[in-house]
């Protein structure tokens, strides 16, 4: 029952951060910082005490789950068409909800100063795309699944058409319709898959568990798996369905952009690890080869797109699409040390791309521009930022020591024992990276200050939110194991092959 | 015997009763507040002998009506949507110095005749009840054409429906007679026993049929039926598109669903692919016309038209799965369209009256900070006409998905993903336009103050709309036992 307290505590307190607008314009921020807050405390009760918290015995048994599965609840929704609450959390999700309530916070940071108009209903928004991320990292049954992959996906709409800049409209259209239609591809698939089950079992579930396993008539398996790998790839995402990414990012308030880097982008991989491939191990082994080509191609291709990029968030907005490469080459190798490259990509790349952000939205709420060719010479005027970027550009560029270096690292490692063509190339990615981020301190920091630029240096919330990013990513860095540790149980119960 | 008759012809009596009460106040005491409460107090008296009536059923009422679970629904349903239209009606004629009264007399009978419809068991109560519901509209829709302002419009609207309704009509009266004239009777029951004594099907008995699904396809506005749907939308008064909206498609898609599914005519190849044509067009066009519009009426109409094609996908689906499931997809599917419709044009009609109607999509800017509540209600219907999950849309279209899916219909299919990413384009940009900035507060018709029925009827579709989408276990339950008559 916890997942539900977690997810019906962020409900309610963006409902109450709305409400809370009337009587005071200040009120919505503080709510949503007790909400986060009180979330935060339950995810770490979770950590330290999995098995006395929530754990639900008696529906576990009812599932015929033990094992991996550290919190399991369900209860019947729809019964019609076997559509049940199905939450549960084994080590990986608890790693992804953890990520999620924290970027929460920080998104919250950075939205504290930078939102000032609407602030009820920004924070309400929020709050419930935070409430659909848990919920899609929780949720056990396919049709609860889709549901809270809709849910997150409309507070975001709205965050990136109110609060965006000057091209909004047609950012958060072409988000909006890229999402939507990939998932209704998926919402196909799930249900393409729930009929094959029906017509060989003769009962109509949409649980998890159930249809693990499911038989499909020959010529369909590739086409039900395409439904899920298509949304998983436009969410992620890969080439050649990355193209709503870079608009959306630099359209969307800092707030938005750190969440949708932070966060949203994971629940692609984690659709792939917990259902593509699980559910169609066979049709996904004959397909890794072409998935590891688009990672490869995503690494390399906006790598180099990125390198010409004058707007500093677009940049940035390219440099995840190359990252997520990583992730998905990582997920198709299905190795152990690939998977847990690609959850350690997406944990760490959750923080450093969150950390970038914040720092390009910072500069655009202080100078007013995103365009890299106006900056200049900052380090002068703001020490303080030039540090915090030079710190997580080197993070993302994956310097060892910090927890982007230990993913990619793992991915290479794990993917070279498939395909040695496919580990190289990617390896390439890593050397170009290091260009395309140093071009960026050396444009927006280094040089002649040519404009008199006068920039206010980070502010206190600030540094406390990147001061919390800089310890998580050296944490990652410097002891990988326990988080490895956690996921690994999940990993094996999904059947990624362990070499000893 | 003709006491359970009598119990069972309740609503079409109670129905009768009130037309003809409100007929004769108005004779002695016009009073548009008085005919006005007397026409809901009516409806609802109507609407509440459902209690009586449900322990009785089934029964056939003479040869002509069939009152059963099914029909009990959407007449249940037909006098909701005719209270919401008495309501909106209200404050939207307020002002309008004509006399009124007659107003309500039309909705009734119109009521009467949509109720008569979804009754309806023979080809003789379905003409009736669609000329009664077709006549009375000719005049709701002309109403207002004294209104000093917008004399134009409901006009033209008016008889362009009145010279196509009346076409279509001969043609589908010409389809019964040719099927008459093939298998000798009009019951709807009684057609499948009469073409197994007739043997093989011939080309006269075929083309009988394609002329009444063509006449059910015009009121149901399916393309190429589907030219006036726009214009008359946009030429009549905000509460009879409403009508028109709900009312009127729920009683034709009521009889039109039984037709085929009881006289297995659903079953002719030639019956299928004609439909399956129509969806398809209806998707494709209906969405990508709605692109261009810069009126929300106009805009609604179009929509009307693609959700329309949605639904006939799950009545195809019939052909090849157990008739149960896709009359409670299709029943589903309209009850949530039915709900979605009141309360989109709810809102439009809050924002208008005889005189000007607010309906074009600039007037929208910056509704949402203007007057969020009812921009609000309006965000939710265009949410759930998208089909996003915690509306009644969304289950709605998991079941065109579902029987789409066990039928194995992928062409359909694949036009309903076309069709509905086009259609997210429309309903955002709408919800953009309201999450605007709002330019200046002059000329702002949402801050005029507006009565209690119309906030209700907004209330209570919202409601019912989240409560679908959220829960719909309860109602996926009464509408599976009714489905089990099929």
């Amino acid at each position: 029952m916890i997942l539900v307290w977690l997810i019906t505590i962020l409900f309610a307190g963006g409902i109450g951060a709305w409400l809370s607008e009337k009587r005071n314009p200040e009120l919505p921020r503080v709510i949503a910082l007790a909400t986060i807050l009180l979330d935060l405390f339950l995810v770490v009760l979770m950590l330290v005490a999995p098995g006395v918290l929530g754990l639900d015995s008696a529906s576990q048994a009812e599932l015929g789950q033990t094992g991996e599965w550290l919190i399991l609840s369900s209860s019947e929704w729809i019964p019609r068409f076997g559509v049940a609450f199905i939450f549960g959390a084994d080590g990986l999700g608890l790693l992804l909800i953890t990520l999620t309530v924290f970027l929460g916070l920080m998104s919250l940071g950075s939205a504290w100063n930078e939102i000032k108009e609407r602030t009820g209903f920004f924070y309400f928004n929020l709050l419930w795309t935070l409430a659909g991320v848990i919920g899609v990292f929780t949720a056990l049954d396919l049709f609860l699944f889709f549901f809270f992959w809709e849910v997150m996906l409309i507070p975001m709409y709205f965050i990136i058409a109110i609060w965006g800049h000057e091209n909004k409209e047609y950012a958060a259209m072409k988000f909006f319709i890229f999402t939507q239609v990939s998932g209704m591809l998926m919402l196909l698939a799930i249900l393409m898959l729930v009929f094959f089950h029906y017509q060989s079992t003769g009962e109509f579930t949409f649980s998890y568990f159930d249809l693990l396993g499911t038989a499909i008539p020959d010529g369909f398996g590739f086409w039900v798996m395409l439904g899920f790998f298509i949304a998983f790839a436009t969410k992620l995402p890969t080439v050649p369905f990355h193209n709503w990414l870079p608009d959306a990012h630099s359209q969307a308030p800092t707030p938005g952009s750190v969440i949708l880097a932070g966060i949203l982008l994971k629940t692609g991989a984690y659709g792939l690890i917990r259902f593509t491939i699980p559910l169609f191990p066979e049709v996904s082994a004959d397909f890794a080869p072409t998935a590891m080509l688009l990672g490869v191609i995503s690494i390399l291709y906006t790598a180099k797109v990125a390198f010409s990029q004058n707007d500093l968030k677009r940049l940035i907005a390219y440099t995840s699409v190359s990252h997520m490469g990583f992730v998905m080459l990582g997920v198709y190798a299905w190795t152990s040390q690939g998977v847990q490259g690609a959850v350690m990509t997406m944990l760490a790349h959750g923080f450093s791309a969150a950390a970038l952000f914040m720092l390009a939205g910072g500069l655009q709420h202080r100078i007013h521009t995103r365009q890299m060719d106006k900056m200049g010479g900052l380090w002068g005027v703001a020490p303080k930022m030039g540090f915090m970027a030079v710190f997580f550009t080197v993070a993302a560029v994956g310097m060892p020591g910090l927890g982007n270096f230990i993913g990619e690292f793992l991915v290479l490692l794990g993917s070279f024992r498939i395909s040695i063509a496919a580990a190289s190339l990617a390896a390439i990615g890593m050397v170009v990276a290091a260009v395309y981020s140093l071009i960026v301190i050396q444009k927006v920091f280094h040089g002649e200050n040519k404009n008199n630029l006068v920039v206010e240096d980070l502010t206190t919330v600030e540094m406390i939110c990147f001061g919390l990013m800089m310890i998580g990513l050296l944490w990652m860095g410097m002891y990988p194991q326990s988080m490895l540790n956690m996921s690994e149980p999940t990993l094996r119960s999904l059947g990624v092959l362990f070499f000893q | 015997m003709y006491s359970n008759l009598i119990i069972d012809l309740m609503q079409i009596i109670m129905l009768t009763i009130s037309t003809v009460v409100v007929m004769m106040t108005t004779a002695f005491k016009r009073d548009h507040g008085l005919i006005s409460g007397l026409t809901v107090f009516g409806l609802f008296a109507s609407l509440l002998t459902f209690v009586f009536i449900q322990p009785v059923l089934p029964l056939e009422a003479t040869q002509l009506l069939i009152i059963d679970e099914y029909s009990l629904f959407f007449s249940n349903l037909i006098i909701v949507g005719a209270i919401g239209v008495a309501l909106l009606a209200y404050p939207y004629f307020q002002n309008h110095n004509v006399q009124n009264e007659e107003f309500y007399i039309l909705l009734m009978t119109a009521t009467l005749g949509a109720v008569v419809l979804a009754c309806s068991n023979h080809f003789v109560s379905f003409l009736l009840g669609m000329e009664m519901m077709g006549v009375s509209l000719y005049a709701m829709i002309a109403y207002p054409v004294h209104a000093a302002k917008s004399a134009k419009f409901p006009l033209e609207a008016g008889v362009k429906y009145l010279i196509l309704s009346a076409l279509t009509s001969g043609i589908t009266l010409f389809g019964i007679a040719l099927v008459y004239a093939y298998i000798g009777t009009m019951g709807f029951d009684e057609i499948p026993a009469a073409l197994e004594a007739a043997g093989e099907l011939g080309p006269v008995f075929l083309i009988g049929v394609l002329m009444i699904v063509a006449g059910a396809a015009f009121k149901l506005s399916l393309v190429p039926f589907h030219i006036w749907t726009p214009d008359v939308y946009e030429g009549a008064p905000v509460p009879v598109t409403a009508f028109l909206a709900t009312v009127s498609k729920a009683a034709m898609l009521a009889v039109t669903l039984r037709l085929l599914l009881v006289s297995n005519a659903i079953e002719l190849n030639v019956v299928t692919t004609v439909l399956t044509v129509m969806a398809a067009a209806s998707i494709i066009f209906g969405n990508l016309l709605a692109l261009l519009q810069e009126n929300v009426k106009r805009l609604f109409a179009y929509s009307s038209i693609a959700h329309l094609g949605y639904l006939l996908v799950i009545i195809i689906a019939a052909a090849k799965i157990p008739g149960t499931l896709s009359v409670e997809g299709v029943s589903f599917y309209m009850l949530a369209y039915f709900v979605m419709s009141l309360s989109g044009f709810a809102v439009i009609s809050a924002l208008s009256n005889s005189e000007k109607e607010y309906d074009q999509l600039a007037d929208f800017r910056g509704l949402f900070w203007r007057n969020s509540w009812v921009s609000a209600v309006l965000i939710t219907v265009l949410l759930s006409l998208a089909g996003i999950p915690l509306t009644a849309g969304f289950i709605g279209k998991f079941y065109i998905f579902t029987t789409g899916v066990e039928s194995e219909l992928w062409f359909l299919l694949t036009m309903l993903i076309i069709g509905s990413a086009i259609g997210l384009y429309y309903y955002l940009r709408l919800i953009y336009i309201m999450l605007q900035p709002a330019e200046d507060d002059t000329n702002d018709p949402a801050a005029v103050s507006l009565p209690l029925g119309v906030h209700a009827v907004m209330a209570a579709m919202t409601a019912a709309i989240i409560y679908l989408g959220v829960y719909p276990a309860p109602m996926i339950d009464t509408l599976q036992s009714l489905a089990s008559a099929f």
